[in-house]
Formats: structure tokens, sequence, C-alpha cells
């Protein structure tokens, strides 16, 4: 007999400012304390060391920022979620915002699944836009981009190609020119980063860099993780007050 | 004030751990920067993560922080590789609350609990933008301070620091603002004070030493004399005491850090000092008497603690934690308090309870089997010394038998390891002594194996300084060729012992230990080379570097012999003579002839006084909650333990004598 599944919720929150310099680990960390502040019934592994049973999407880069990080919290019983967005924003530092929280029916696949593609606003420092214009142009026109890859301490080499879904060179910003990706997290995947490191300019550095949506895919149609495809709301985040 | 965070950010993305540059703990107070606020700056001389969690800043920090007149940032050493940037930048030390360079405060004010953080604190005061010597700052600049364990021996650091504080800082750090209050007009007005009437009126403050008011002379390598050059200097500088721990319950607001640090869960300290008079440990003599927080207190700060940061865990601090009266129901109140009423899970998970130190009787394992109900992975004790002898030599009376039992106790409850902490290089310690060590570790793996095959005993030793203001004070450290014959000794005869792993701390960082505990003044200039050619975060030993401490040395005419290796006569100056930790210089001398007899000293906590000095001279007494000595007898002194309640013990610190 399998034990009853405890409730889940799904929580939605937005990292930005001096705290996009803590890493993802230490994130964690930060909403196991934000819980227990609020006293939440949230379900522990078993065994020697009990856990909290929190379950993240994909790692954001420490120095990145994000409107949309998504976590998971395996619960005793499920709280009133209404207040929650208010109550543990104030119990996490500046900087890391809760946005929305929803009650997961049970079943739902896990966040590690679900994704399969996130945009990025890329701010690139340091080429006219012209060039970074072009740039992104050879690369949408490429037909494969080898990339050398170290896996498990051995090199190979993948087509990183199909990763990059859409490139847009926005403008100019006040230091650099801003660049809206959408990279691929499935199988094939490609990191703000490597992207532009793919531009093949020289002395191009990257400035600031913020994740905006995390996306996937559910009966052929793409949305976001807070808005299950039945509901009325599907495009939409249900945003706290 | 200014700020340097539009120019540290860009940067960030390209150093290591950049969640230490932030600041934004839970705790911390964002007090605007005004300037016409005494400014305090306190720093600790080690990374982020070794300094955050010291007690003693935090609870200055709060303190000032407190006061309507004055506000605190707190400063931390950069890493190496932020600190690279920062040159080449021309960024300055910066406080992380808000980024102000660390040449605008009033006070650069640094925690010293680490003799080999000495570099690093010169590195951070030249990064800061203000002079390395005490002697080249000017009235625009700030005041370099320091208080903590190591200033005990101030002289190494005196041509750096502009004051330094001896012990308990809660009611000094006060009485500081209140001087540089007085001052702090003028420097609002034109952007300056006058440093020397400062100094001199420092100086007045009880246990504040102003080092450029006393002038050491010289013979040879002993020290002639060390007298003060102004009037407004005292000849001796005492400690402060501060009488009872419940008027301080600081830190209210322990900081809960953004990253992972060392010893990241809330800390409460218990009690104070310690009087079980071991005689090569520094932190038990120069912080007696010893003063307990009432248990009340203890469990409100602990409950608070909990629920204010979110942590589960949750460490008792003091020396001997298990000595604290009743700690039994201490522990079990704070257990019970993290659970609901129905005795189920509340919803904060288990909290768990630790101690830093754990007395080597079945007691102690019987309290950690309470705590540490999950996760019995490994125990630590610490029996110092290998033979009967050299234990009743060190004042550490443990008995073998008495070891044995509380690791059988530890094997028994589930236990699989056991760390033992030993001392080499202790006085008249022979190698039969030496080789008692791993005879202890051999027979404790074999008791270990009763119980589980995957028993394994972990010895780690660290080679013996004689710190100041111990019995030991006079004793002459051993070589690092000869501690480290004494380990190779080790190695060898433990590698083919079942069960049994050896470690060691490193003898030349033992050695460098050594030079900066003992030193005289000249000192300083050791210090300042070793700083030059690039020795920062000599703590680190990937770091740490022998030569630049020998051949600065050398360049100074100076050696390891007369530093560190001779043996001191009675009537010898000592460097920090003029320095009092309370203790009677002759009841140490008395103490030192003592454990050269092999003659034990009782804790005298529950026997009567021995006049060291510590409780008569400052009108206070010891300050325990309860009359009765600890449960599980006293390591094995042999102690009438049951006559305890007869001793006459006061229960509330005396006052009166404070007041006269």
């Amino acid at each position: 007999m399998t034990p009853p599944r405890k409730p889940k919720i799904r929580i939605k929150f937005n990292k930005a400012g001096k705290v996009r310099f803590v890493s993802h680990r230490d994130v964690a960390r930060l909403f196991e304390r934000a819980l227990r502040k609020l006293r939440l019934p949230v379900a522990y592994s078993e065994g020697f060391s009990p856990r909290p049973k929190l379950s993240f999407g994909l790692a954001l880069s420490v120095a990145h920022e994000s409107d949309a990080e998504y976590l998971d919290v395996e619960l005793n019983e499920l709280p009133d979620v209404e207040d929650l967005p208010r109550l543990l924003s104030e119990a996490l530092p500046d900087g890391l915002n809760v946005v929305a929280v929803l009650p997961l029916e049970p079943g739902t696949a896990s966040l590690q699944q679900a994704i399969t593609s996130c945009t990025w606003r890329i701010e690139v420092l340091g080429a006219p836009q012209d060039e970074v214009t072009a740039a992104v142009a050879e690369i949408l026109s490429s037909s494969e981009l080898p990339q050398e890859r170290v896996r498990k301490g051995k090199s190979t080499v993948a087509d990183v190609r199909p990763a990059i879904l859409d490139i847009e060179v926005e403008g100019p910003t006040d230091h650099g020119v801003q660049l809206v990706a959408n990279l691929s997290t499935e199988t094939i995947s490609l990191r703000p980063t490597e992207l532009v490191g793919l531009l093949g300019i020289d002395e191009l550095e990257e400035g600031r860099v913020r994740r905006t949506h995390q996306w996937m895919t559910v009966d052929g149609i793409r949305c976001q993780p807070v808005s299950p495809p039945d509901s009325s709301t599907r495009h939409e985040l249900r945003r706290a007050s | 004030m200014s700020t340097v965070w539009p120019q540290l950010e860009p940067l960030l993305p390209r150093v290591q751990k950049p969640a230490r540059y932030i600041g934004c703990e839970d705790g911390a107070r964002s007090k605007t920067p005004d300037p016409e606020l005494v400014s305090w700056c306190f720093t600790y001389p080690d990374t982020y993560e070794v300094g955050l969690p010291n007690q003693g800043l935090q609870i200055l920090y709060e303190i000032v922080n407190e006061r309507l007149d004055a506000r605190a940032d707190r400063s931390y050493a950069p890493w190496v590789d932020l600190e690279a940037l920062m040159r080449a930048e021309g960024i300055p030390l910066f406080s992380v609350e808000h980024h102000t360079p660390g040449h605008e405060f009033d006070v650069l004010a640094f925690n010293l609990s680490a003799e080999l953080t000495y570099t690093n604190l010169l590195n951070c005061v030249d990064l800061a933008g203000v002079p390395i010597r005490a002697v080249e700052r000017g009235d625009h600049h700030p005041l370099v301070m320091a208080g903590g364990h190591c200033t005990y021996n101030p002289e190494p650091l005196a041509d750096f620091l502009d004051a330094v504080v001896m012990g308990d800082g809660e009611e000094v750090v006060g009485e500081i603002t209140d001087v540089l209050a007085r001052y702090k007009g003028d420097k609002v007005a034109t952007g300056a004070w006058d440093r020397h009437a400062i100094l001199a009126d420092l100086a007045q403050i009880d246990s504040v030493y102003v080092p450029s008011l006393y002038e050491m002379a010289y013979d040879g390598p002993r020290v002639a004399s060390l007298h003060p050059i102004a009037s407004a200097a005292p000849p001796e500088i005492g400690k402060r005491t501060v009488a009872d721990l419940a008027d301080w319950p600081y830190p209210k607001q322990q900081l809960a850090p953004l990253t992972e640090v060392v010893h990241d869960r809330l800390n409460v300290e218990v009690f104070r000092g310690c009087t079980r008079g071991c005689r090569f440990c520094q932190a038990g003599m120069i912080t007696r008497p010893v003063r307990e927080r009432p248990a009340e207190q203890v469990r409100t700060m602990v409950a608070d603690g909990l629920a204010r940061t979110g942590y589960d865990e949750v460490t008792l601090t003091s020396l001997s934690t298990a000595d604290f009266s009743d700690i039994e129901s201490v522990v079990t109140g704070i257990m019970d308090d993290g659970e609901s009423t129905d005795g189920e899970d509340a919803g904060c998970g288990p909290i768990s309870v630790s101690l830093p130190s754990l007395r080597v009787d079945a007691f102690g394992v019987g309290i950690a089997a309470q705590l540490q109900r999950a996760k019995r992975s490994g125990l630590t004790f610490a029996p110092e010394a290998g033979t009967w002898r050299m234990r009743q030599i060190i004042n550490k009376l443990i008995r073998e038998e008495d070891l044995y039992s509380a690791v059988e106790a530890a094997y028994e409850q589930g236990w699989s390891r056991v760390k033992l902490y030993f001392l080499i290089g202790l006085p008249s310690e022979t190698d039969e002594d030496t080789l008692g060590i791993a005879e202890l570790a051999k027979n404790c793996a074999e008791i270990g194996r009763r119980y589980t095959k995957r028993a394994s005993v972990t010895a780690s030793v660290g080679g013996f300084v004689p710190k100041p203001f111990t019995p030991f004070q006079w004793f002459g450290q051993n070589t690092s060729v000869e501690l480290q014959r004494k380990i190779n000794l080790l190695r060898d005869t433990t590698r083919k012992m079942k069960g049994v792993n050896l470690k060691w701390h490193d003898p030349k960082a033992t050695l460098v230990e050594g030079v900066a505990s003992r030193g005289d003044r000249r000192i300083g200039a050791v210090i300042e080379r070793v700083w030059r050619n690039g020795g920062t975060f000599q703590e680190w030993s990937e770091h740490f570097d022998l030569d630049l401490w020998l051949d600065a040395l050398s360049a100074e005419g100076l050696t390891v012999e007369d530093t560190v290796y001779r043996h001191r006569a009675e009537a010898e100056t000592l460097p920090w003579d003029h320095i009092s930790a309370g203790l009677h210089k002759d009841f140490l001398w008395q103490d030192w002839q003592d454990s050269l007899a092999e003659v034990g000293l009782e804790d005298c906590r529950w026997t009567p006084c021995y006049d060291c000095g510590a409780c008569t001279g400052y009108g206070i007494e010891h300050v325990v909650a309860s009359a009765t000595p600890p449960a599980g007898g006293s390591q094995g002194t042999g102690q009438d333990l049951s006559s305890g309640g007869a001793v006459p013990v006061t229960l509330l610190p005396s006052r009166k004598a404070a007041e006269v």
C-alpha cells in the first residue's frame, strides 16, 4: 500500500537587486528558514537527517536576476494560500519576493520535468548595436552550432543550435545592447552566458541578465508553471495584491 | 557618507561567493549613515564566513546601534580575488551594510580571536585607506581599536592600534562612544578632531590600553621595562568583567546571513568563564569568574531566536557547557519548546541543540544522546594528554576509566566515530606521554569494536602554545622540529592500529602562533614585513608561509629561540606584565610550580577560594544558578562532590564592591 499523497504548493518568486549574488543553494536555505518562520506544516523526509521537502526548478546562475522562479513544497496539510505571498515575502530578504502561491493538482509533473524553455533579457556590453545585430542574425541563420562541452569529465561536441528558439535585438541600454532570447532547457540546453560567448565578438561582456519567463507545454499549449492549462487564467499570473 | 556599491557591483560577478559582500542579513541594523553620529565599523580580519558568526562582534554592533548618538556597520576581510580587483580599481575596504568606505568611519574596531589573522588586520587598515602605523595617522583618520582574547598580549600589534580594550566589551564600548561623542562636533565641523586629546581621554577609561602612551625598553631578547610616558596613562591596565550576564541578553537579534557561514545556526551564550583550572587554557584563565545566564533567560533567548531566524539548530555556547547548572532541564525545556502542544510536529521540523564541548564522562554522553536523537555520526572528547601524569601537570584530571566509560557510553548509544583532542609539546612531556595518546586511541577503538565493526577513533593533535596569563606562560614552547618529531612518532605508532586515524595541526603554524602571542612590541615590525611581502590569510593553510615569518624575524634581528622557545624566569619582565587579567602573578607562578610537582587543583566553584584574583580584585563572585555541583562528577577529580552544597556559593553578583 502506498502512503496517501501529501498536498503540494507551487511558489512563484522573483529575485532582483543585491540578492542576485546569492547562490541557488543558499536561496533554498533561505526558503527553508522562511517556511519555518511561518510555521507552515512542511513535510520532512524520513531517515537520520530529515530535510524539508522542497523542490526547485532550474537553477539560476549567481548574479542573474529573475521574474519567474519556481519552487514546489510538500506539506502535511494544505495551508490557506491567500496571504502566503505577502507573508513569505516578509519572511524572506529584500529582493526575494513571492508573487504567487497555488495549490498543485495531485500528479502534477515536477518543475524539472515540465520546463521546456526560458525567456531571458540579456544585456551585452562592449560592442555597438549593429555589430551585435549582425552576430545575432548570423547565429539565427546558421543550421548548426557545434559547441564543446565537458560532461562527466569527457569533452564532447554538441550542436546547440536547436536550443536557440529565438533571439531579438531590442535596442540600446544605458551601457550596451538589450537582447531578448528564448532558450531551450530540454535535452540540448543553452545558458545565457554561453549565448553571449556564441556571438563571437571579442571584448563582448555580459551585463545584466534577467530570466523573465519559464515555459512548459501542456497539451501542445505553451504556458507558465503557475497557470494550469484548463484554467481561464491560462496566460496570466495570479498576483498577490 | 559615501558608498562604493556602484563601483563594487560590476566586480561581484567575477569573484567567488559574491554573497559575502552584500550584507542584507536577517537582523542587520541598517541605521542611516548620518554624519553626526559616532560611527563604528566592527571588522573581523578574516573572511565573512569565518567572521560573521563571531558573537562578540555582533554584541557590540547591537549595543552601539541602540544608542541615539552612534551607529555601527560591519566589515570583513575580502578574499584575495576581490582584494586584487579592489586594489586595481581603487575601491577601499567597505562595510557590508551601506558599503561605506572604511576611512569614513570614526573607529575601525577589530575582533582578534586568532593570532594568524594579525597580518589581515594590517591589510584591512591599509585597504580602508588608513596608515597602518598609529603614529602616521592624522586628526582626520579613524581610530583603530581592537578587543578579543588575543589582545591580552597587545604588544605585537601595539604599533598599529590606537586603543585596545581588555576583557568584556559590553560596557566599555559605550564609555568609548561617550568620549568620542564629546569630540564629534569638531569632526563634523572641520573634518578633523584632536586625536591626542581623545587618546588621553580613552586611557582614563578602565580597561582601555593606549599603546602610544607607553614605552618599552629591552635588555637583549628580554623586556627590561615597560612604562607610561604620559601622565594620562595608568601603570597597569586591568580587564573589564561584566558581573551579570542577565543584564546583557545580546545579541538580541543574531544575524542570520544569506549565504552559508561556519556555525550557521543560532548561538546562545549560556555562561562566561570557567574554573576547571586547565593550565594550558588561556580562555579559562582570562574569562574568570563563572557567570551563568539565568536558565529562564536562556530558554527565552533560544525560543525567540529560533522563531525570529527560522533556524532549526541552536548551540549553547560557553567553555565546558555541560557544567551549566541544571543543564539537563534547560536542554529538555528547549526540546519541548520546539514541539507543539499535542506533541506532534509543529511544522518547524525537529529542533536540534548542540554543545560545543562535551565533558569526558558518561553524563556528557547522556546529554549528547538526549540532544542528538538523530544523526549520531561522531562525538568529540578532549582528554588533552595521553597519560595521567601529564594530565595532572595540565590539571585536566580525567582518569583513563572516565574516558573509557564515556567512549563506551558513546558507542553503546549508537555513535560509531569518536574524535579525541590532544595537545603535544606540554611541559615535561616525554615520549612515553606522547605515545600514551596512541595507546588511549587504540583502547577506545577496541571498546568501539565491541559495538560496531565500523568503530573508528580519530586522534587530533595540536602543538601547544604557552599563552600569556596561564601558569604555563613561563614555559618555552617546543620547537617545530620537536613537534614534528612527536607527530611522526605518533604517525608511525598509529599506522598499524586498527580503526585509529591521526590528524595534526601544522607545527609551523604553531610556531608562528607562538611568535605572535608571546612576542613583545618588536614583533610589530615582523608582522608588517610579512604583510608587505604578501602574507595575508596566514590562518588558511594554502596561504600560510613560514619562510615569510622567519625572513622577517631575521631582518629585524630577532630569533624564534628568544621569542618562543626559551623558558622564562620568575624575575623576568614579561611583555604583557603591564596588563592584568585579574589573576595574581604569584598565583600563576605557584600554579606553575604545582604543575611541575604534578599537583592538581580542584575546581573552585565548589571548594574554598584559592585567591587567584579574578573575583576578589573586582568585587564580584561566581554567579551560578545552583550551589550543587553538576551531576555526574567532576571529571574524575576525586573531589568529594557530596560536600558541594555546603560550600558557600553566591547566587547573585555582589554589586556592593563594584560600587565602591
